[in-house]
């Protein structure tokens, strides 16, 4: 598949150097400092306001509305999925529990960094004859400390997957592309946006890995008249993977439903309209286990339509999540067309 | 001589009068749903220490204590009064009443207790078959919910109607240190505000929010939170020491929190991340001043805090629990110098605050 | 109903016993308050070898005069401590508990000092994950009485004896709840029963037994036995009660009357003359089967040297051996009342068929 004629050949580029820099910063949920940071950095010179509110999310301002223009919500968490220390033990090993939906699976051998900069890997105790798969409690963090005194982590710590991101062909391959990617493609298109009849509210929200907060606090202060979410969904193209028509490559994934929502269907068709006008390759999601920032502005006060706009994504909360560079141009296309041009109602 | 800052600062002490007051707390049923008795005592209490007070629909009591320097920043403190117990679903006659719970009551210490059921708290009790009549294949299962009934005595048919509620008669008790009692979750919580309430600073607007069914599902706080719209929030709650030997004689590594070492104060439960501004406020307080306190381990459970922090365009908000052994059964341990330092750490930590605690600096709390 | 329960202030004297521990064993508490209580009724007070408690009212029949045993155990089921760690006391019964009623019962730990405390249940995350909906074993348990590690070990020591703490209760509908009503609901009868004599003419010798260590080896009712040598035995006992849906034949409503026992433990003459008298006095009883071994004293005494012809008579408690045991305070008064009667028409012509080989 080849990135369709209107882009910018820099694109690709520059959203792939976005992402470099954006997943190596620890950002656990409800710890979205240094990223927040980060993007306030770069995308301040490109909206007209921008602030910090009370739980963290950045919120940024942009544009004057037309006489046939809207007023829509663009939400893209930045918080990943982590660890937390709960208990360090006589022989200095950390014990721990999940921020958000960690899978057990992808746990042993990987790599932890904590926000001061310890860095660990996951142990495994497995008993003898064990068949089933380890639990946490069997589960615990090397630090490289040898008692509880030397240990550098503390009970509360937070920390993330460690892992540099790596290319192979055309995909990338990293720790919390959920959500970096959803991110580096709106910055991309804050930085790059041309001429629009609507005014734009800009959510980098904070905690959507728990229970989406960010967004349902962020949407609760705004007065927009329809909404879009910026994230990853699951795929449906692995081996026995369970079923589902969505596959890494065949463009951004327009939400239908997922487990917290049913997206507002003039949104829905909006999205795959301008999709075809524009010949962007797209596909259609229905997520059976899991939701996006969208689920809660959709139901903020008196109600906001909202909509999703996914991108495809295997190995979801792991070290090593994949998504394709195709996928990611395209979304970034179809968002900048659907910004720019006429709104869903 | 003590070269700690603040050491000398005034400090509140539990005494008589405070214990009494718990005592008459504990000994109090206000299961969820139900918190009369306990709303009217809390009313009782504060009613004429308070600016503002009011009951809202649900039946929270939301209080405001306003300070009197510029710029206050407004600091809810969430209590609950409910606790969990059980309610009558059926009449067997005979006194014989079927039951279901309320809220997480843990049920595998249900059987073999006295209990107080109903508007007029009759006496009964959660009988059991003797173990000598029991099958050898019976012998340690667990019991469950379907086969206790609540016995309210020969008379006691139709005492009681479908709907109302009961929970253990358990008596307060102190020893030492050392306080025995149903429902110090969170009647511990409950006196704490009291006590600050007793307490207000001046530099700060107190608002104390007395909810209703935490229990539930943090069903009260919510509602409380949007209509007093504070600038941050602490729950104050007790939470579950579980420091007690493990069966094999292995390192316990799942405490949650411990008795003797202070308050807990939260930086994560199962769905609230604290705010690391206000953990960081609290924690330094306590290290200004010398008191005792332990991040309590990051897991599960939820507070007041759960419900609040999403309110409106979000609330900053923490949690500070009293650590106490055996919650949700017939009898609570705590110690009362926990309590005294949970009481002194919030009493100190407000009187700190302005409005730079809101400064985004970093999210570290250490 | 002939009883006069204003002479002795049942609830209350039940109450004052309801509140002594007394493990098998540890007796000691509750025998100087029978020895107290039953004085004035008796000639004289002993105590046993092993600390069963003999109070003995003499007859006014011609020597040597016949014995009549009334035996009731005074030991009540408790536990004890095996085992101090981290501050916390694990522990193990004496007698048989159900460890699913221990988690949250008040204790009194007899150490150096008493020391109060409740028993707890670690929970899930502290137990082995294999036990599957089962409740935790009493291994598992411990008592928590809020002393430091220090001040515990300071008090208490392996094997320690530990009670039951719950204050008595007087619920509706005449109901005592209490622990150890197993056996001083019994103990309780006894009183009423010399009460009733004080004034009354008997020609048999009455030797009112408070015995230890029913719960776990009958050795108390055995040994006492053997001293006494008594022509016939009554032993007093609680039995099953029973609640709405349990209806198991071996349980009996609470306030319809004593049980009087039948089965191999019990004279069958004894049990038709009780019957007999019941009827005539007009006194409610229940007939209660108990097969083979009964589970009472009743058991070991019916061996003891050449053989006693013993009968059972039982009261319906609620709950056995867990701290919320209930009985209702009339059938403790009709037994008490009862075995008076019994005793009182208690002549030479009773020995003879006892000693037949069919009952008459």
């Amino acid at each position: 598949m080849t990135i369709v004629d209107s882009l910018n050949g820099d694109t690709v580029e520059n959203i792939k150097g976005l992402l470099r820099e954006l997943v190596q910063i620890p950002a656990p949920a409800g710890h979205e400092g240094r990223v927040r940071q980060a993007i306030q950095e770069i995308i301040t010179p490109h909206v007209d306001s921008i602030k910090v509110d009370a739980l963290g999310n950045l919120i940024a301002r942009k544009g004057r509305k037309a006489a046939d223009g809207r007023h829509i919500l663009l939400s893209a968490h930045m918080d990943e999925i982590g660890v937390i220390a709960t208990h360090i033990d006589a022989n200095g090993f950390v014990r721990f529990t999940s921020v958000g939906a960690l899978f057990l699976r992808y746990l042993p051998g990987g790599h932890v960094r904590f926000l001061d900069g310890a860095r660990g890997l996951v142990g495994v105790n497995i008993e003898p004859g064990q068949t089933k798969f380890p639990s946490m409690e069997q589960m615990f963090l090397d630090v490289g400390a040898s008692n509880r005194q030397d240990c550098p982590v503390q009970v509360g710590d937070l920390a993330v997957f460690d892992r540099p991101m790596l290319e192979i062909g055309n995909r990338v391959v990293g720790k919390s592309l959920d959500n970096r990617t959803g991110v580096a493609v709106l910055i991309e298109v804050i930085r790059s946006l041309g001429e629009s009849p609507h005014t734009f509210t800009f959510v980098f929200s904070v905690q959507e890995e728990l229970s989406r907060q960010g967004a349902m606090t962020a949407a609760f202060a705004s007065d927009a008249e329809m909404a879009i979410a910026v994230d990853v969904t699951t795929s449906g193209d692995t081996p026995q993977a369970a079923r589902m028509a969505v596959s890494l490559g065949g463009g951004p994934a327009i939400k239908v439903r997922d487990q917290g929502m049913i997206a507002d269907a003039r949104i829905v068709r909006w999205m795959a309209d301008s999709a075809e006008q524009a010949g962007i390759p797209h596909q259609y999601e229905v997520l059976e286990l899991g939701t996006t920032d969208a689920q809660m502005i959709q139901v903020a006060r008196e109600g906001i339509p909202s909509g999703c706009l996914s991108i495809p994504l295997r190995y979801l909360h792991s070290p090593a999540e994949m998504v394709d560079l195709n996928d990611l141009a395209q979304t970034y296309a179809l968002l900048t067309r659907l910004l720019t041009g006429k709104a869903a109602f | 001589m003590n070269d700690v800052e603040g050491a000398l600062e005034p400090r509140l002490t539990i005494g008589s009068e405070q214990l009494a007051l718990l005592e008459q707390l504990s000994n109090t049923i206000g299961v969820s749903g139900h918190e009369d008795a306990v709303r009217s005592l809390v009313i009782e209490k504060i009613r004429s220490r308070v600016d503002d007070l009011q009951v809202d629909t649900m039946g929270n009591v939301l209080a405001a204590c306003r300070g009197t320097t510029a710029e206050r920043v407004k600091v809810m403190l969430a209590a609950h009064m409910d606790e969990v117990g059980f309610i009558i679903t059926a009449d067997e006659g005979g006194g014989l009443y079927r039951i279901e719970r309320v809220g997480g009551l843990v049920t595998n210490w249900l059987a073999g207790k006295v209990v107080s059921v109903g508007r007029e708290t009759l006496p009964g009790f959660i009988g059991t078959v003797p173990i000598h009549l029991l099958d050898e294949s019976d012998r340690g299962r667990a019991v469950s919910m379907k086969q206790l009934r609540v016995n309210l005595g020969a008379q006691g048919a139709g005492r009681v109607s479908l709907g109302e509620v009961g929970t253990y008669a358990t008596r307060f008790k102190v020893s030492s240190n050392t306080i025995f009692g149903k429902a110090l979750d969170d009647r511990l919580g409950v006196a704490t505000l009291i006590e600050l309430i007793n307490h207000a600073p001046a530099n700060i607007d107190l608002l104390a929010a007395f909810t209703v069914q935490e229990e539930l599902g943090l069903r009260g706080a919510g509602i409380a939170a949007y209509k007093m719209t504070p600038d941050l929030a602490i729950a104050v709650d007790s939470t579950p020491a579980y420091d007690l030997p493990v069966w094999d004689g292995s390192e316990n590594t799942r405490w949650n929190s411990r008795l003797d070492d202070g308050p807990a104060i939260y930086v994560a439960d199962r769905g609230t991340i604290s705010d690391p501004r206000l953990v960081r406020h609290l924690v330094q307080a306590a290290e200004a001043t010398g008191l005792p306190y332990q991040l309590r381990q990051p897991g599960g459970g939820g507070t007041d805090a759960g419900a609040i922090h999403r309110q409106r365009d979000g609330i900053p908000s923490v949690s500070v629990s009293v650590p106490g052994r055996y919650a949700h059964t017939p009898v609570m341990v705590a110690r009362i110098s926990d309590w005294q330092a949970t009481v002194n750490l919030l009493y100190l930590a407000l009187q700190r605050m302005d409005r730079t605690i809101l400064d985004r600096s970093d999210d570290d709390y250490r | 109903m002939a009883t006069d329960p204003t002479m002795l202030n049942l609830n209350e004297y039940l109450t004052a016993m309801l509140s002594l521990p007394g493990i098998p064993g540890n007796e000691a508490p509750v025998r100087d308050m029978l020895a107290r209580v039953w004085s004035p009724f008796v000639d004289e007070v002993s105590s046993s070898r092993l600390g069963s408690l003999h109070a003995i009212k003499h007859g006014g029949g011609a020597e040597p005069r016949r014995r009549v045993m009334v035996t009731a155990h005074m030991d009540g089921v408790g536990m004890m401590v095996t085992e101090i760690i981290d501050g916390f006391i694990r522990f193990t019964d004496v007698g048989s508990l159900d460890a699913r009623v221990l988690p949250g019962q008040e204790v009194t730990v007899h150490g150096r000092r008493d020391v109060p405390g409740v028993i707890v249940d670690p929970g899930e995350r502290l137990l082995p994950a294999d036990l599957d909906g089962r409740a935790a074993p009493m291994r598992y348990l411990f008592i928590d009485t809020g002393l430091t590690p220090d001040a515990l070990t300071a008090a208490v020591q392996v094997g320690d004896p530990i009670s039951y703490a719950l204050q008595p209760l007087a619920l509706d509908g005449d109901w005592l709840l209490g622990h150890t009503l197993d056996n001083r609901a019994s103990l309780a009868a006894i009183s009423i029963c010399l009460e009733q004599l004080r004034d009354v003419p008997h020609d048999w010798d009455v030797w009112c037994v408070a015995t230890v260590q029913e719960e776990t080896t009958h050795a108390g009712a055995m040994t006492s036995a053997y001293t006494i040598q008594p022509d016939m035995a009554i032993v007093l006992d609680v039995t099953y009660g029973r609640t709405g849906e349990n209806h198991d034949p071996s349980t009996f409503p609470l306030g319809e009357g004593p049980t009087l026992g039948i089965g191999p433990n019990i004279h069958p003459v004894l049990h038709q003359r009780f019957k007999r008298l019941a009827g005539d006095l007009e006194i409610p009883y229940q007939i209660e089967v108990l097969p083979g071994n009964s589970l009472t004293d009743a058991h070991a005494l019916q061996v003891v040297a050449g053989g006693i012809p013993c009968m059972v008579i039982g009261i319906p408690l609620l709950n056995m051996h867990t701290p919320v045991e209930v009985a209702a305070v009339k059938d403790i008064q009709q037994t008490g009342y009862l075995v008076a009667r019994w005793i009182e028409a208690l002549g030479k012509n009773i020995v003879e068929p006892l000693l037949a080989e069919e009952p008459a």
